[in-house]
This record gives structure tokens, sequence and C-alpha cells, in this order.
């Protein structure tokens, strides 16, 4: 029995659209140990934790663009933040939707470390999600498997103006736009 | 007060859509309950006991009577005549359809409000002093800085699913009305000597069921860091905050865990990589933001004694001397409409109140109204020779109880009437306890006291901090009162300490009532309940009231106000 599994999508949201996906999420189950895993061949995304363990091994196979890292919603990008122009893809995990880290994991990756790359958004991604991931700098979405894929596309265009810069916008509004219009109404509340 | 411009009517109208649309899949069964509900709590949708409740936000307690009319029009429309003003300077609907909150929030829209990040594991409604902008000890006018935070916070992607809720507070006057100290962040607008605008951060505040005091991290944080600032603090705690138990999650948690010290390092780490980054904050866009909030029309007035023309009119006297409060420019006050009257649950308004007050403000007060975190309303700018009419109309409609820091002036959160959280009722006991005191000329002697109930252990109606502070436990499937006195808010800012075993409800008015026959024996010249508690320390509060036993007396619990 192997010591980890393999989840794949047939389809993601990449830069918008739904495309064609060939890459495996690997992760370890039971008695299955970053050291200790054989990472299969193919296009595999692996923990974090098996890159750090298995870094000299896994060298070659990032050369060949075939492998990617996912981080665990509990770990911080700075601890792969010399070797993030290796991957060909990197994703961060959503244990729930209600765990807000990978926001702050993807900030980090993108604005703190420069990458430039590839950034997925794995595990319970929903289309509610999606704009506020968008934000945060991810330009990929493996969304849940039971939804579907084409409505969860339009959760990526909710809002067209923003308040706060994030790493699609480099500048808040006050700084992007002339702010100051006249209120719309001057009367508010008079229809009532 | 701030008006919309452009921008932000379009992201409210684009809000508006979205939830619009997720109530039609909620409704088609395309979301599920559980995904369905962090949305709906980032709209300040609960369901409630009996139905849903909306929360609708009043950013740091300032609306137009535009926007208070709006509110007795929903009441009237979409509930059942009446709203719930809160500690956290909101209001609240108890009796709302599903189906029917997209309209109201697109009513709502149309006086520029919403009820965007009321609820939910995000950063709320930023409160503030209901004072700001004219209080006689003010230093600097918060409310510039509480508009700025709040657009700054709405829909902040970063920290739109944060370890749990997240409050933050302002204060910009000498004395801290707007109890910063139990806040996630507490924030004091200071000038240093130069004069320049600055913040102290306090962190790690918060009620409930670890009531724990906030502790300063830093004393000045430059005006244009404010946000930088608040940014580097929130992404500490968005990674670090623990997630594994919804009791530990607050920040507070984390800031007794981690040691102040070591926590304000952690800040001051994240802050070198924003300071001065595009979120540092301008001066253009400050003093744009300022000239919403600029001083009123004042005329030039001379200071009179309101009450010279009334001298033997002692009811009007008592409101003054409760109700009415210092303003910093001459010849006008503010004027605090009582929401305490006997018999009312604490912060509720009918919809014909709150046209009322609407009316009252058009006239007296430049067409703005105030919620306190006190659940009472405020007339900010009121000319001093007009206050005898404005009590007299007030007064009309039940709205001039001269009770505002007096013991019948409860604060008291909804309780087991409506909350599906309540381990006890808190309406019936507030009421028990309004009706036993309700004789204004022991309550004036009594003097300032704060009692503060909560119907359970998540402290909504700020038990801990009450000087005296009651809060409903659940004992066997019976409704119990647990009694702490000595607790503070604002500047000297406390945690109460529990005298003993608790009580049943109906035995709730006799010891409120032990509790200041202790206070009346041994009080000095000017010495308030809470001075007397810290002095003495419990143990002679607690003889007294557990010296005999307590008689059941009448029975308090009905369901009369549900
Ligand atoms: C729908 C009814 C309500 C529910 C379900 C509810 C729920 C809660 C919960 C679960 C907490 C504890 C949070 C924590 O410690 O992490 C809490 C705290 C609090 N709530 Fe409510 N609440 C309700 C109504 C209210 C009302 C009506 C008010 C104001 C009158 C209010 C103001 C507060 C305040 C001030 C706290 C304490 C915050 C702190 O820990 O510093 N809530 N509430
Ligand atoms: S204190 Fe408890 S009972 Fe009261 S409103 Fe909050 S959650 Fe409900």
């Amino acid at each position: 029995m192997p010591n980890f599994e393999l989840h794949s999508h047939k389809q993601i949201i990449k830069h918008r659209e739904v495309v064609d996906d060939d890459w495996s999420v690997l992760k370890l189950i039971e008695d299955g140990t970053p050291e200790t895993v054989e990472v299969p061949a193919g296009k595999i995304i692996v923990p974090v934790k098996v890159w750090l363990a298995q870094r000299e091994q896994l060298l070659g196979r990032a050369a060949r663009r075939e492998l990617g890292i996912w981080f665990a919603s509990d770990e911080l990008a700075h601890t792969v933040k010399d070797d993030l122009d290796k991957f060909a893809v990197v994703a961060v995990d959503f244990p729930k939707f209600s765990d807000g880290r990978g926001y702050s994991i993807a900030y980090n990756l993108r604005k703190r470390l420069g990458y430039q790359g590839e950034l997925r958004a794995i595990g319970d991604v929903l289309r509610d999600q999606l704009f506020q991931m968008l934000r945060c700098g991810f330009n990929a979405y493996a969304t849940r498997q039971d939804r579907n894929i084409h409505d969860a596309l339009k959760g990526l265009t909710v809002f067209s103006e923003t308040y706060q810069a994030s790493v699609d916008n480099e500048l808040p509004l006050f700084r992007r736009h002339q702010r100051g219009a006249l209120p719309e109404h001057s009367d508010i509340g008079a229809g009532i | 007060m701030y008006r919309y411009d452009q921008y932000d009517h379009l992201i409210v109208r684009e809000r508006i859509a979205q939830y619009r649309d997720q109530v039609r899949r909620r409704l088609a069964d395309e979301l599920t309950e559980e995904e369905f509900l962090p949305l709906r709590l980032q709209n300040g949708l609960y369901m409630q006991r009996h139905a849903y409740m909306l929360r609708i936000a009043v950013p740091y307690g300032l609306l137009s009577t535009a926007q208070m009319r709006m509110f007795a029009h929903i009441a009237r429309k979409y509930d059942r005549g009446y709203g719930h003003f809160t500690t956290r300077q909101n209001i609240q609907f108890n009796w709302i359809e599903l189906e029917q909150t997209p309209d109201i929030l697109t009513d709502l829209a149309s006086v520029e409000m919403h009820a965007i990040q009321t609820s939910g594991n995000c950063i709320r409604n930023t409160t503030t002093d209901e004072f700001a902008g004219v209080a006689a000890d003010e230093i600097v006018d918060a409310r510039p800085y509480a508009e700025i935070i709040r657009q700054w916070s709405t829909f902040h992607p970063e920290f739109i699913a944060l370890p749990r809720k997240f409050k933050i507070a302002i204060n910009g006057a000498v004395e801290d009305r707007a109890a910063i100290a139990v806040h996630d962040i507490g924030l004091t607008a200071v000038r240093n000597e130069a004069g320049e605008v600055g913040f102290k951060f306090m962190v790690g505040g918060g009620l409930g069921r670890t009531p724990i005091l906030g502790s300063v991290i830093n004393e000045f944080v430059p005006w244009q860091h404010l946000l930088t600032y608040t940014e580097a603090i929130m992404r500490v705690y968005n990674q670090f905050g623990r997630r594994d138990n919804k009791y530990k999650a607050r920040i507070k948690i984390l800031v007794k865990a981690v040691g102040a010290e070591e926590f304000a390092r952690m800040v001051e780490a994240e802050f070198a990589d924003l300071k001065d980054g595009p979120e540092t904050l301008t001066r253009e866009e400050v003093e744009r933001v300022a000239q919403w909030f600029n001083p009123k029309p004042y005329l030039t007035l001379p200071n009179i004694d309101p009450r010279a023309e009334h001298a033997d009119n002692k009811a009007f006297a008592n409101w003054l001397m409760r109700n009415v409060k210092p303003h910093k420019v001459p010849g006008y006050a503010s004027v605090v409409l009582s929401l305490k009257k006997t018999g009312v649950p604490p912060g509720d308004a009918t919809a014909e109140q709150m046209d009322f007050v609407a009316d009252l403000a058009d006239k007296y007060s430049f067409n703005e109204l105030r919620v306190t975190h006190e659940q009472n309303l405020v007339l900010a700018d009121v000319e001093q020779s007009k206050l005898f009419e404005v009590w007299q109309q007030a007064k009309a409609r039940g709205l001039a109880t001269p009770n505002i820091g007096l013991l019948t002036d409860m604060i008291s959160c909804p309780g087991g009437d409506y909350c599906s959280l309540a381990n006890a009722k808190s309406i019936p006991i507030a009421a028990a306890i309004a009706e036993r005191f309700d004789n204004l000329d022991f309550q004036h002697d009594i003097g300032d006291i704060e009692l503060n109930i909560s119907g359970c252990i998540n402290a909504c109606g700020h038990h801990h901090v009450g000087h005296i502070g009651v809060l409903g436990v659940d004992k066997d499937g019976a409704e119990w009162y647990q009694v702490s006195i000595g607790g503070a808010q604002g500047n000297e800012s406390a945690i109460g300490k529990i005298i003993g075993p608790s009580f049943s409800a109906p035995q709730m008015p006799e010891v409120i009532g032990r509790l200041l026959e202790v206070y009346v024996k041994n009080r000095v010249e000017g010495e308030r309940f809470v001075d007397v508690a810290q002095r003495l320390g419990v143990a002679p509060f607690k003889e007294h009231v557990y010296a005999t036993p307590i008689p059941a007396g009448a029975k308090v619990g009905e369901d009369e106000y549900a």
C-alpha cells in the first residue's frame, strides 16, 4: 500500500478560463512521512514538507518542470523562499473555506517573496471565495469537484472596484482614482 | 457626516447583487446551509431563536435622519415595528425573512447604508466615542479615521476568514467613552508635542469567556501609518491566531500566549515591510474624508444656564444633570435620549420613536443622530436655549427618562428571549430591576453606576466591565444569575469579581438592593459604587448579600417582551 494519495482535477480555472489539468496533488496518509514517501512519476504537486525532506532527490524533476509544491494552511511562505522559481506550480491548501490563512500565504508569496508563476488554490475552494483569492495573488483555482466549474467562474467578477491595495492592485483606491465626486443623492431617503 | 462617492455606491451596489445571488442559490439548494452560513454572517444575518436577525452597520454610531427614517421603514415593512440598538452602535432587527434580505439591503443602499461585515470572522464595525467631534474634552476627532478604517476593512481580501471576529474601537478624547480596552484593537488618537496626530495601539482586549484588557504595543504610530500598522497586526493574527478551538481563537489569546512584548516585535517585523508602502495614508486622503466631518455651521452664541428660566422645574433639572453633556462650542450642548424607560427592553426603539427622533434631529441637531454603546441615542448639537423644548418633546415620547449613567440605564443583551446561544433571559431581569428601583430620587442618590447584563458567557452585554455585572448561567437546565462587582470601562477599565454562588431570577432585584445597601453604608463623599467596590473588595458585599436567605419574590422571566 502506498503511503500517499493522489488527487487530481480534470479541469481547473486558470487565468479566468476553464482549462484541462494534468497535475496531481500528493497527500500523505497513514504512516507516510515526508522523508520516506516515494513521489511517483508524472506531474506531481508535493507537500512543502516533502520538498524540504527530499530536496536533493527532487531537484532534477523540478528542473524538468514536473514538480510543484503545496502549502498546508499552517505553513509559512518563507520556508521555501529561495526555491520558489524551481516549481512549475505553487499551490496553497484551504482545508476549510473558513480557514483564511491561505490568503496570507499567497500574499506573502507574491508580495514579500516576489513569486511570479502559477499560484493555485486547492482544497475547499468555492465560488464565493474566488474573488478574494484572485486579489491575494492566486491565478489558478482547483474548485471543488462536486460543483459546476463554469458557475464558479462567475466568482471572479463580483466587484469592479475595491478599496484596499493587495496583490491584484498595487495601489489602494485613494491612490488609483481621484475620489470625492459629489454624492449621487442630495436627498437621501426621500423615497420612503 | 461622511457621504458616499461613486465608488462607495458602486461597491455597495455590487455587494447587493452578489448577496442577492447567494440567497437565490441557497433557496435553490445550490448552496448548503453550512456553506451559506459564513456568507450570510458576513452580511449580518443570524439565525435566532425564532427567526432571522439582521444586524445593520451604523458606522461608528453616526447616522443621518434619513437613515434613521429608513430604520423606521424597515421596522414597519419587514419587521414588527421596532428595532434594537446594540452595544456595538449598530441596529438589529429580530424578525426578518431570508427572502426579503436583498430588498432590505437595496432600501438601505438608497440611504448609503449596508450590513457588510456586521458579523462573521472579519473586521467588524469600528466603533468610537458617541461624542466624537463635539465633546468638550476632545483631543482629536476620531471619526475620519474610523471612516478610513471602515473603507479599508470593507471586503479586505486577506482578512475575510480570520480565526475569529475582530473589533476595533477608537477614542480621541481625554475620557475613553469607546471602551477601547475591551477591543481586539483599541486606538487612542493623540497629538505629540509637535501637534501631529498619531495613535496609541492597544491590542488583545476582549470579553467573552476569557475577559482580558488590552496591552499597549505602541505608544505613538503617526497617522500616516494607521492602516499599514493595523495591517501588520492583522497579518500576524491571521497566521498565528489559534484555529483549533474557537474559544481560544481571539487575538487576546495569542497576545497573552506570546506576551505583549513579543507580539509587538512580531508586528514590527511585518510592519517593516509595509512601512511607507502604498497603503500609507496621504494628507490629501485624510483631508478628503475629514471635510465631511467639518464642524457644523454653529451660530455664535453665549453660554447660558438653561435652568435659570425654569428654576422650579425639578424634572427638567434632573434631565439637564443626567442627560445633557458639555459641548466644545459655546452655547451648545449634547443631549442623550434615553432608550431605557422602565418596561422597555434596553436599546429598543419603535418605528414611531425612530421617526420622531429623526424629526427632532432635523429641527435641533443638524439632521444627525448618534448611537451610544450604552444603547441610547444622542442629539449632538443642540442649542442650549432649545434644551427646554427638546426636553418637553422627548418627554412626551418616553425618551427623556433622566437616568443616563444611573441604575436603570442598564446595558442588556437580548438574552434568551431572542438569542439562541443564551443560557438565561436577560431582558426580564433588566425589567424587574428597573421596576424595583424605578424611584428616581433613589437612583439619583445612588449616582453613577453601570449595571450590565449578559444572557451567557459571550458577554454581549459587557457584564465583565459593569460596576455590577450580571451573567446568565445554566444549571441543570434552569436559569441562574451570577453577579460580579468592581468592573469598569473607560480609562480605568477593570474586570469585575464574582461575589459568590448564583441566584434565581426572582432573587435578582433584592440582590441588587443589598449590594446598594453596602455601598450606601460605606461611601464617603463623592465616591461612586465602583469606587467603594474596588476600595473594599468583594468581602463586605458578599457577606451582606448572603447573610440571610433571599426570598424568591415575584416571578420574573415571563415572555412578556419577547
Ligand atoms: C443574534 C444575537 C447574538 C449572537 C448570536 C451573538 C454572539 C456572540 C458570541 C458568540 C460572542 C462571543 C465571541 C467570542 O468571544 O469570540 C459575542 C460577543 C459579543 N457580542 Fe454578541 N451576539 C449577539 C447579539 C449581540 C448584541 C445584541 C450585542 C450588543 C447589544 C452584541 C455585542 C457583543 C459584544 C460587545 C461581545 C463581546 C465582545 C468581546 O468579546 O469583546 N452581540 N456575541
Ligand atoms: S451574551 Fe449570550 S445571550 Fe446575550 S446576546 Fe450574546 S450570545 Fe446571546
